[in-house]
């Protein structure tokens, strides 16, 4: 067939070059971009030499030529080509592909002395949007709960079921994990200063207020928080990137009522258990360490812990579990609706989710702490 | 056929098997794809081609069987080796694959800036020169694809494929979503391309307009192998319900052509 002898002969070309000859420059070989990349310094300096106004330039030794080559010798020869230059038509129709844009230059972007200003200006208007984004999403859910109540058929049980085994269920090995070493080393610290005040028997007060009241809800709500908040930020943005929403949006389902409030329900209810279930890990582990180390009895342990921790702390406990896996959903989920559909937004907003749920919920517990100063604290 | 004899496959596919689950894709499929070969590779849809693609570049490995690219086998050699091979095809996916963080001026730079040793200059008057080809105006080079049609994503992403005008393209439906008019444009431009070029370009297509326009080879991929291969005429002639069921469409519209030049 020709067009594969034709082919083969031009793969076999030898590599580009560029000679003079009296007032002639004769090009010769492969002028395509692969070819000339290993030698394009040697090239381009070549070619700088030739820009004195040379009459003839001759192609026709020339293999192939694509449009990067063309462009090296459009961008030589400036504005003005050569009056003579030896070319196929078929080389010519490379330069044409080129010839348009081959002097275009970059666009020189002045220096902007406002942007000091407008990043202020932007940082601003980007919290007041989020402000007013976050409230809507949350006027929403609100709504939607109403309209449930309304007509129970259509609340998302299924969703809510697999969101709960997703963010309640699968964390439990790891917060449990956690806790336990968190617990044996919270004991361990404690009992060695205890031990030198012959304090011992407290330890069972630090650890049970420690562990109930605080520990436990701020160590599951930021395991939580980098495990399932991040994991519903990307699941919703990358929805988001591949329209996935808009199609639910086109089948006249809620996205509020579908995506949203099951997650949010479900950590609101998952976050109580998963609270109590890694304070009771905790508190194995410091009673195990405990027992090793001053020697006090697992059964005197849980004997004495009713007394010393007084049960609201408990309600406490469970309360801030509910509030902070409530706050982790919805700012997942706000998080997640804003992706615009581009691979770096839904980084940046899983970045963006993960911290502010961090951050919101250590302001929230302290705000807890403020408002429970009175509750549950055994002051002699 | 004789005259293949002198010439090496610039991708020679052997005894490939491909199978998802219990589902078999490929069985035994045996493929060549010569220098110089604008091979449209047509099949139902589900029937593997894009997956056969995707392996000619290694993005996908065959359960069985051996693809050797530019004469030599795919995982021969080093890394930079295996990458350099790599770069000398270029690729249109089938949903564009453009990189959603970039504008469509750096997702055509890409490659261009990849490929090294190149000013900025250049590489934008290249740019430039392949939203021309592809029939974008410079406006549309600072979008973002999430702002662009269907249609347009399919030329950025071939602008991209072409950017540097590599020796092999593969190129996935590149004609669908696109209207006739810039359809016949780019089969002229492929033309244009490959008789400068000596390029070789594989491409999937079901519109048999560009089939028959672009082509000057086909390979029919059904029941889990290449059912035929040939010229149109030598294809069109296999007798098989496969291929008889894909060309009767083609002579429909012909004949009513016809038909309708009689009546008036
Ligand atoms: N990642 C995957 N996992 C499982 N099955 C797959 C996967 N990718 C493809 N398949 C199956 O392999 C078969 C071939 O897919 P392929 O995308 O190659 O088809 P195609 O010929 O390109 O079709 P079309 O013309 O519709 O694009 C299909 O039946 C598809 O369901
Ligand atoms: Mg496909």
């Amino acid at each position: 067939m020709k067009t594969r002898a034709h082919a083969e002969a031009l793969s076999h070309a030898p590599p580009p070059s560029l000679a003079r000859e009296g007032s002639r420059v004769v090009l010769r070989g492969d002028w395509c971009l692969f070819a000339l990349r290993p030698r394009l310094l040697i090239l381009r300096a070549q070619l700088r030499l030739q820009t004195q106004h040379l009459t003839e330039w001759d192609l026709s030794a020339v293999t192939r030529i694509d449009a990067f080559g063309a462009l090296l010798l459009l961008r030589c020869w400036g504005k003005t080509e050569p009056a003579s230059v030896i070319m196929s038509d078929i080389q010519r129709a490379a330069f044409d592909r080129i010839r348009n844009a081959a002097h275009q230059s970059l666009p020189h972007t002045p220096i902007d002395w406002l942007s000091p200003v407008r990043v202020v200006g932007e940082w601003v208007l980007g919290a007041a949007s989020h402000l007013y984004d976050f409230t809507t999403m949350l006027g929403l859910v609100v709504l939607e709960v109403l309209r449930l109540v309304i007509e129970p058929r259509n609340i998302p049980f299924k969703e809510f079921s697999a969101a709960l085994y997703k963010t309640g269920l699968r964390a439990m090995p790891i917060s449990a994990l956690v806790g336990f070493l968190i617990g044996v080393v919270l004991s361990y610290l404690s009992a060695l200063q205890l031990r030198n005040f012959g304090a011992e028997a407290l330890i069972i007060n630090i650890l049970g207020i420690g562990i109930i009241r605080e520990l436990g809800p701020v160590l599951v709500s930021i395991l939580v928080a980098g495990r399932s908040g991040s994991a519903i930020t990307a699941q919703l943005g990358v929805m988001r990137v591949t329209e996935e929403i808009d199609a639910l949006s086109a089948m006249g389902v809620s996205r509020h009522q579908r995506l949203v409030w099951p997650k949010v329900l479900a950590l609101a209810c998952a976050m109580p258990l998963l609270v109590a279930w890694t304070s009771l890990a905790a508190l194995a582990g410091g009673m195990v360490c405990a027992q090793l180390l001053l020697d006090i009895e697992w059964a005197y342990f849980f004997s004495v812990l009713p007394n010393v921790v007084p049960i609201e702390n408990l309600y406490i406990g469970l309360a801030k579990g509910a509030v902070f896996g409530t706050a982790i959903a919805l700012i997942a989920c706000h998080f997640g609706l804003r992706v615009k559909p581009n691979t770096e937004s839904l980084s940046a907003n899983t970045t963006a989710s993960v911290v502010t749920a961090i951050t919101s919920v250590i302001l929230l517990d302290a705000l807890f702490a403020m408002l429970t100063r009175g509750i549950g604290v055994p002051l002699r | 056929m004789s005259e293949r004899e002198g010439h090496s496959p610039v991708i020679r596919m052997r005894g490939i098997q491909t199978r998802y689950g219990p589902h078999w894709v490929h069985q035994d499929l045996d493929l060549d794809v010569y220098r110089g070969d604008l091979l449209a590779l047509v099949g139902g849809s589900g029937a593997g081609k894009t997956t056969l693609l995707r392996q000619m570049i290694d993005l996908q490995r065959p359960d069985a069987g051996s693809i050797e690219l530019f004469g030599e086998p795919l995982q021969a050699g080093p890394r930079a080796e295996r990458f350099a091979r790599r770069r000398r095809a270029g690729v249109l996916f089938q949903q564009g694959a453009l990189f959603s963080a970039f504008t469509v001026y750096d997702n055509i730079a890409f490659p261009l800036r990849e490929c090294g040793g190149l000013h900025e200059d250049e590489i934008l008057a290249m740019v430039m020169s392949r939203l021309e080809l592809v029939q974008l105006k410079p406006q549309h080079a600072m979008l973002m694809p999430a702002q662009l049609s269907g249609g347009m994503i399919k030329r950025v992403a071939l602008a991209r494929a072409l950017a540097l005008e590599p020796e092999l393209l593969l190129l996935d439906e590149p004609t669908a979503g696109l209207d006739p008019e810039r359809s016949a444009r780019f089969v002229e431009l492929i033309r244009s391309l490959h008789e400068g070029l000596g390029l070789t370009v594989v491409f999937v297509t079901h519109d048999l307009d560009t089939l028959s326009a672009l082509a000057n080879r086909v390979a029919v991929l059904a029941e889990h192998r290449i059912l035929a291969t040939g010229s149109l005429e030598e294809v069109h002639a296999v007798d098989h319900p496969f291929i008889n069921n894909f060309f009767r469409y083609r002579s429909a519209v012909g004949e009513r052509d016809e038909t309708e030049e009689a009546g008036s």
